[in-house]
């Protein structure tokens, strides 16, 4: 933590101006009861009530000032706690912007988002916690005790002795506590993973008439969280209660101490009305600080999770130099690629050589895991290739800026994203200045009109964040209208027809073929009656080429083309 | 879904405290309270669930007075002793001869002080301990309740709801009322009673003092109403800014690909800058308003200080009071703002408790599935005829879905379903399943009218082998088994080669006992449909649902589903939402249905006759090609 703590850097002034004015405050606080002591000592003693009236104005004084710059560290310590959350908030955002794939594989996509929203609130809130209190009660123990020591040496001592008991008991109440709370966490996971599946697989359990067998799960898991609850908030019902118990039998320790040693003289009366106020002081912000170290390992777990994502180095960068062409539109060529997916033991493509050239559709077919979307995810550069080339216009993509190489490519992944927004915004990510006459086109050639026009808005239409009103299909469809309005040289469709049945998939391709004549098509796809029609088609097996060529070529050299075909067409239809 | 499932797992992961801090000591302070609609009645509704325990509240209750009032009470003896002291060594000081400090009086008035303070302790140990128990006892009630409601509820309400929602009930909400229970009951008790004992003790030394400090409680009230009153503004502009900020968030991560195919890379950062911004602009206003609110509770509890001291010192020289009193009162007004600040963060979660309260009970009163009849039916020995006699049915009330739907399915029939994806499979299901209820007509299951049978006995006379596959997080042996209580080993292994799910089974690192993790993420989704054939040949159903692959399922394994889907429906009944054209031929009948409905019926040849959206169906699928032709 403390690491992420250095780039604090920006507010030191700020942090400095907090330590300045959380000081004061202290002084503040300690020394009302030192005049409070000079109250007693000079003024009720002596019978001065000037003076009394005198010391009084100060008190005044003090207490003003203390608030003030109580008031002046909460804005300071405000503006530096969330400031911090903005730095690393933004920090970590851009850090995984520049994130290739890879790097969302090694941290999923739920860790990087938890990381960056969850863990630095996490971590702006220790912040504030720290700045607010960690600071203050170590110079209020401290000043304390300095001026308890001022006020009698020796009741001190009555101190020294008591926090060390204090400090004891709370670790020792903790030490059995807090293993009981993790417990109880995991518990009430428990539950609530149960009560989760009982919501998800509600038709299952119906089903199967499974209900009274789900209850009796339900129930132990209930019954056994309540008996942990109830045994946690029993130890913890004891730490209250001790705390008071020690404050409230130090003060009448002080008071017959002090009375002895006041009797022979040794020590002031009023020093005693100070002491009994330093001791409450002292003691509260031991217990302070005992919990915030409670609180310090979670923000600590946080800062760690934080660290390693701005450790991460992205993979993939642009070269040094970038080599951008436009000569050339549209050609794709692999030379004896090899690719392995980070950390995987055996490579998913293997010594991969084809061509592409425009006006072309090219079509990959093959079995789960015979390396299809891995290949296609070569084109935009979102892997870099173990061995071998990936050239795209003549020029290695990795000599390519990641910019220019993807403005030539219009990509249709697997699982449709959307992005919460309106139809038309949602197909113009694909190309940010297209007049609504090109997004209308789109839309169409994507046969996704048809269900846009009986939407309440129209174009304008607001699409939920992660596209949840709209089906599986017309999120389909509007990602490839996204892609389409680009008019890119080159087309990926990863599979993108999967959800749409089969006469919207033959309508659209349709369409399509018209819209891409010139352009330089590349889809994967396991319907055979998508890929049939295809200049050339690509059959893979566990990552190698195992068949080129065109269907009827295929359905004569290829086994497994044949076997993927005979499994989804019957005789005649091949035929 | 299993997306939809990811993102609620970060939304709705319920922010927990740990530790015995619950809250913190201004936790809910300042922060923005949702107001519940009907608090009187939700406070009541919920003080009824301690009904059965009114004893141990009442005894709660006793424990907490005894305990704070002995607390009340140390200062003012601890005063008597001060006031001994001073008089003690006032005496010595003004030379009055043979004066000493009557230690024998401190002493027993310390003595008795320590006693006080050590019973004070007890009973307030007392009312945390009994408190533990009543509290989390309502609270598994509360739970068991939510549980047995849920068991209860009609499919229809876990449709119309989004899962986070009813989670959020159950979970979030069960855990707000939880922690408010265990810990701001009591303290809600102990802080009225500090407050009014604490009055009562300033008055009873003297008006004067009392007044004197009562003249910084106006002071307080301001900081706890109009500070906090505007900090709960700040928080709720930050609330909402963390909220479009984590979505932003969360769009782009999961968007990645998209972003950076598409070059947006620059553009997703500079509106997150933008988002960032208005975050922090909202967030260190409210953090810093509330952040005053606790020192300034401070200095006003120093200022009463101040006060005190002074108009004390002056009344303790004219004689007026005590010294002891003086002393006694100092630590008065200092109990006095600690429980007003920790009276008005208690209201505020009270306030959030009591709206999550009727959010639970909201669920607690949905309506619920009519119950089976008392003499309903039990199936024996179901055969598998299947009619549909003029049902109708709809979802929302004025979208008419089906009307006067007729099919008749003889035991052992195929009956074939058509049509678009997302056609009405579902809808079927809800219906021969009785989780919905047909509006009119009726459905007839061996001749009987569905709603005539336990709906647990007819639903098991169902077996579902669905694309979206139903399975859980547990061994495959137990997803298995879920088919049948108590079934035996070999029975399970024999439904799995049935189901040719056996051999890759036995290709998992352990077998029948490998744990499908909660998304079933680490078996393939023909795996996956291979266990659910598997599941349903040991239930051994007289009807099947079947759900033809379309995608996402290698060759091989597809030929395996084939096959034992085949075998499976040997001499059951089955309705197969099919995509494969020799499925379709050889079926008995065909449901041609679209956007939710039946639109067609017949057998393949009658349905191509009739050259209606089947047959166009039929020709844009398997003659695709002559459709593209035409196109270009």
């Amino acid at each position: 933590m403390i690491r992420l703590f250095r780039q604090l850097g920006p507010f030191r002034i700020p942090i400095i101006f907090v330590f300045v004015l959380v000081f004061l405050q202290c002084l503040a606080n300690l020394y009302l009861p030192t005049l409070m002591a000079d109250i007693v000592n000079n003024g009720i003693v002596k019978d001065n009530i000037t003076y009394i009236l005198q010391v009084g104005g100060i008190m005044l004084l003090v207490t003003f000032v203390g608030a003030i710059c109580a008031i002046a560290a909460s804005f300071y310590s405000a503006r530096i706690a969330i400031g911090f959350g903005r730095l690393i908030r933004g920090k970590l955002f851009t850090r995984v912007g520049s994130f290739s794939l890879h790097e969302f594989d090694r941290v999923s996509t739920a860790s990087l988002i938890t990381r960056t929203t969850n863990d630095t609130n996490q971590v702006q809130l220790v912040l504030v916690i720290i700045l607010n209190m960690m600071i203050s009660a170590p110079l209020m123990i401290i000043g304390g005790l300095i001026l308890a020591y001022g006020q009698d040496k020796v009741l001190t001592l009555l101190l020294l002795i008591v926090i060390p008991i204090l400090l004891v008991l709370i670790i020792l109440i903790m030490r059995v506590a807090i293993p009981l709370f993790r417990v109880m966490q995991s518990k009430l996971d428990r539950l609530n993973l149960i009560l989760d599946e009982g919501l998800s697989g509600v038709r299952v359990i119906r089903a199967f008439d499974r209900i009274d067998h789900e209850k009796e799960r339900f129930d132990v898991a209930n019954t056994d969280l309540k008996n942990v609850a109830i045994r946690v908030n029993r130890i913890v019902a004891c730490m209250m209660p001790i705390m008071m118990l020690i404050f409230n039998l130090t003060s009448i320790a002080i008071l017959w101490f002090g009375s002895i040693r006041i009797n022979n003289g040794d020590m002031q009366i009023g020093a005693l009305f100070a002491f009994l106020q330093y001791s409450v002081l002292i003691l509260f912000s031991f217990l302070m600080l005992s919990m915030m170290f409670i609180m310090i390992p979670r923000a600590a777990a946080s800062a760690d999770r934080i660290n390693e994502v701005l450790d991460m180095e992205p993979e993939i960068n642009d070269a040094e130099t970038v080599k951008d062409t436009d000569v050339e539109h549209g050609y794709i060529t692999f030379q004896h690629v090899t690719f392995s997916y980070p950390g995987a033991e055996e490579p998913a493509l293997n010594d991969i050589s084809f061509s592409v050239c425009p006006g072309q559709v090219t079509a990959l077919i093959g079995g789960t895991g015979s390396g299809k979307s891995a290949l296609l995810n070569l084109i935009p550069r979102f892997y870099d290739v173990d061995s071998g080339s990936v050239l795209v216009d003549g020029v290695d993509v990795r000599d390519m800026s990641q910019e220019h190489l993807r403005a030539k490519i219009g990509l249709v992944p697997q699982q449709a994203v959307l992005f919460s927004g309106t139809i038309a915004q949602n197909i113009r990510y694909g190309k940010e200045s297209a007049t609504l006459e090109e997004v209308r086109r789109a839309a169409e050639i994507a046969q996704a009109t048809e269900f846009i026009d009986e939407m309440p808005g129209d174009f304008d239409s607001v699409i939920a964040q992660g596209g949840t009103n709209v089906s599986g299909g017309q999120k389909q469809r509007l990602s490839i209208a996204r892609a389409l309005v680009r008019k890119p040289e080159i087309y990926l469709f990863d599979d993108s027809f999967s959800a749409l049945d089969f006469k919207t998939d033959a309508k659209l391709r349709a369409a399509l073929k018209k819209e891409t004549l010139d352009a330089t098509v590349l889809i994967v796809s396991q319907r055979v009656s998508t890929v049939m029609d295809a200049d050339q088609i690509i059959v893979l097996d566990e990552g190698r080429i195992a068949g080129i060529g065109n269907h009827r070529e295929l359905m004569e050299t290829s086994q497994i083309y044949y076997e993927i075909v005979s499994s989804q067409l019957s005789l005649e239809e091949i035929a | 879904m299993s997306q939809n499932r990811a993102s609620m797992g970060t939304a709705g992961q319920p922010q927990r405290p740990m530790g015995p801090m619950g809250r913190g000591p201004m936790g809910g302070m300042g922060m923005p309270v949702q107001k519940a609609k009907d608090f009187r009645g939700t406070l009541f509704r919920l003080l009824g669930y301690f009904k059965p325990q009114t004893l141990l509240l009442l005894i709660i209750l006793f424990a907490a007075v005894i305990g704070t009032v002995f607390n009340i009470v140390g200062p003012k003896i601890l005063g008597l002793a001060t006031t001994k002291l001073f008089q003690g060594v006032m005496e010595k000081y003004q030379g009055v001869p043979g004066a000493t400090v009557d230690f024998t009086y401190i002493a027993h008035v310390l003595l008795i002080l320590g006693g006080l303070y050590i019973i004070s302790a007890l009973f307030i140990y007392l009312q945390q301990y009994l408190m533990a128990g009543v509290a989390q006892r309502v609270v598994y009630t509360m739970r068991q309740e939510i549980e047995d409601k849920l068991a209860r509820l009609p499919l229809k309400y876990f449709d119309s709801q989004t899962h986070g929602e009813i989670l959020s009930r159950a979970v979030n909400d069960m855990d707000n009322i939880s922690t408010t229970l265990q810990q701001n009951v009591t303290q809600l008790i102990t802080s009225v009673v500090t407050i009014i004992g604490v009055i009562i003790m300033m008055l009873s030394i003297s008006l004067l003092l009392s007044l004197v400090v009562f003249i910084t409680l106006p002071l307080s009230l301001l900081v706890t109403t109009v500070v906090a009153k505007r900090s709960q503004r700040y928080f709720a502009q930050q609330q909402r800014a963390l909220g479009e900020l984590n979505g932003h968030v969360e769009e782009m991560y999961t968007g990645h690909k998209i972003v950076k195919a598409f070059g947006r890379e620059a553009e997703s950062i500079a509106e997150f800058d933008r988002m960032n911004d208005t975050y922090y602009n909202a967030g260190w206003r409210a953090q810093f308003v509330s952040g005053m609110i606790m020192p300034l509770m401070r200095s006003i509890g120093n200022l009463g200080y101040v006060f005190v001291a002074v108009v004390g010192g002056i009344m303790v020289t004219k004689g007026a009071i005590a010294i002891g009193d003086v002393q006694a009162f100092i630590q008065y007004s200092q109990q006095f703002t600690q429980p007003i600040t920790m009276l008005a963060s208690i209201t505020n979660s009270i306030q959030l408790t009591i709206a999550s309260a009727e959010r639970v009970f909201e669920l607690l009163d949905e309506e619920e599935e009519q119950p089976d009849a008392v003499d309903a039916k039990l199936i024996e020995s179901p055969r598998g005829k299947v009619q549909f006699e003029h049902v109708s049915f709809r979802y929302k009330e004025d979208v008419p879905l089906i009307e006067d739907m007729n099919i008749e399915a003889e035991p052992g029939h195929m009956i074939a379903i058509v049509g678009p994806t997302g056609a009405g499979k579902t809808t079927l299901v809800n219906l021969l399943m009785r989780f919905y209820e047909v509006n009119n007509g009726e459905i007839l299951v061996d001749d009987t009218n569905i709603i005539h049978y336990k709906r647990g006995n007819l639903r098991r006379s169902f077996g579902m082998v669905l694309q979206d596959t139903w399975l859980f997080n547990g061994t495959i042996r137990d997803n298995i088994a879920y088919g049948r209580d108590g079934a035996t080993e070999e029975e399970i292994v024999r439904a799995a080669k049935a189901a040719r799910a056996d051999h890759f089974i036995r290709t998992l690192p352990e077998s029948y006992n490998t744990v499908l993790n909660q998304d079933a993420t680490n078996i393939s989704q023909g795996q996956k449909q291979l266990l659910t054939i598997a599941r349903a040949f040991l239930a051994d159903p007289a009807i099947l649902i079947l759900d033809e692959a379309t995608s996402s399922v290698d060759t091989r394994t597809e030929m395996a589903i084939q096959k034992a889907m085949g075998e499976l429906m040997k001499g059951r009944t089955s309705f197969v939402i099919a995509h494969r054209l020799s499925t379709i031929r050889d079926a008995e009948l065909i449901l041609v249905m679209n956007h939710g409905s039946i639109i067609e019926q017949g057998t393949h040849k009658e349905l191509l006759a009739q050259n209606g959206f089947y047959a166009d169906l039929y020709n844009s699928q398997f003659l695709g090609r002559t459709l593209q032709e035409e196109a270009v």
